[in-house]
């Protein structure tokens, strides 16, 4: 038995991640969030490396083991996982599947000119802030003026 | 001493700063007056927390003695903490608080944009990643200034109230002595005194639109940066902070 037989590609490594939902938010996967930024086997180990989103995040150690663990779950014995805080992550990194998932789930995705772009419940573009933090370090708290919800926005930086 | 020993230092005045202010804040958690200002103030704190692990993880690798960023915060005593004494400051009301925040937010932006310069690449990383928030922190800070000052005839009196006993504690962050020389020489960091006309200006900015009037005098207290004095404020809180690791030495979960 050769250890190259245990060696599944990185394509398909990216693939298994990206059935690992994240904890706070989990109709994204870790990799729709743009936080696992490499994968690569050094010898026969694993190397995965991620960026936290924001630096005290508390989902971040519990995404690091939600990894570890798909991996062993997949027969990987061996994994490293590194963290990289630069270039520091930003939500432009989100794909287009996340931020699709997001408005989907309730959640506005982030926009360039700092607020929701519409109502995720409605479609109204009349939307006003209630506080620039929410329930998560990486989200904000709108409404909607037209059908009244209060819902997330995924704060854009 | 050491560029080294310099260094440590450096970065114990950085982690340190983040650390007490972020459990300073930490304290309003459950008691702010509305919900969102409860999770925005808690969001800050935890935000503060963060980036005292990356600080406090670097100062420990510099130093070489192989202590964590937890053994740091945890295990050292009052006099060794290298925080301005503006963050030691108790909360006083939600208006003393927000306060203190602008005045500490405004300088850490600037103080970290220069940073994102720095020659220590691993200083430039932790300023680059700790700034998109801090830019976050300085937009709610100012606005809340903004709006409490400029607001009724009580938040107006109240902010004012807090600008005036804060104010003399702003000074000490643009102090520089025989560290910051050396860390300036190294390329690492700025010479605090050099940040000193950007902060007047944004300040200036944000407390004219908030109908403030900044004190006429550049008294500043003194001795929290280099540890030679701090204020009673600092033991009480530490008492709190560290008690678990007094009490249960190495306890972990």
């Amino acid at each position: 038995m050769t250890t190259t037989e245990h060696k599944p590609t990185t394509e398909r490594i990216w693939h298994w991640l990206d059935g690992v939902p994240d904890p706070e938010i989990p109709v994204i996967s870790v990799v729709d969030l743009g936080i696992v930024r490499d994968v690569a086997w050094a010898g026969d180990t694993l190397e995965v490396t991620v960026t936290p989103t924001y630096s005290g995040c508390p989902a971040t150690s519990v995404i690091a083991m939600d990894i570890e663990t798909a991996l062993r779950d997949r027969g990987i014995g061996k994994v490293a996982l590194k963290t990289q805080i630069s270039p520091a992550w930003t939500t432009d990194w989100l794909s287009e599947k996340g931020r699709a998932r997001l408005e989907e789930y309730g959640i506005a995705p982030p926009q360039p000119a700092g607020g929701p772009e519409r109502c995720p419940r409605c479609g109204s573009a009349a939307v006003e802030k209630v506080s620039q933090f929410g329930s998560t370090p990486c989200k904000a708290h709108w409404r909607c003026t037209d059908c009244l919800e209060p819902f997330d926005y995924f704060k854009c930086i | 001493m050491t560029r080294d020993e310099a260094f440590f230092q450096f970065l114990l005045r950085m982690g340190d700063n983040t650390l007490i202010l972020g459990h300073r804040v930490s304290e309003w958690c459950g008691h702010a007056p509305v919900l969102e200002e409860d999770i925005a103030l808690a969001n800050t704190a935890l935000d503060l927390i963060g980036q005292t692990q990356m600080w406090l993880g670097l100062a420990g690798e510099v130093q070489g003695e192989g202590k964590s960023a937890d053994d740091l915060a945890f295990l050292r005593d009052a006099w060794d903490f290298r925080n301005v004494l503006l963050v030691e400051m108790p909360n006083g009301d939600f208006g003393r608080t927000l306060m203190r925040q602008f005045l500490f937010d405004a300088w850490h932006s600037i103080m970290l944009t220069r940073l994102r310069d720095s020659k220590d690449a691993r200083v430039a990383a932790i300023a680059e990643k700790a700034g998109k928030e801090v830019t976050y922190h300085l937009e709610r800070s100012g606005d809340t200034v903004i709006g409490l000052g400029d607001g009724t005839d009580e938040s107006h009196a109240r902010m004012q109230e807090a600008l005036d006993y804060l104010w003399p504690y702003v000074g000490e962050m643009f102090e520089g002595d025989a560290v910051d020389a050396e860390m300036a020489e190294a390329g690492i960091a700025p010479d605090p005194s050099g940040l000193r006309a950007d902060y007047d200006a944004l300040v200036g900015r944000v407390l004219a639109k908030a109908t403030l009037t900044i004190p006429d005098s550049r008294f500043a207290h003194k001795g929290g940066r280099n540890g030679r004095m701090h204020t009673e404020h600092l033991g009480h809180l530490l008492t709190q902070m560290q008690w678990l690791q007094r009490a249960y030495p190495g306890a972990t979960w």
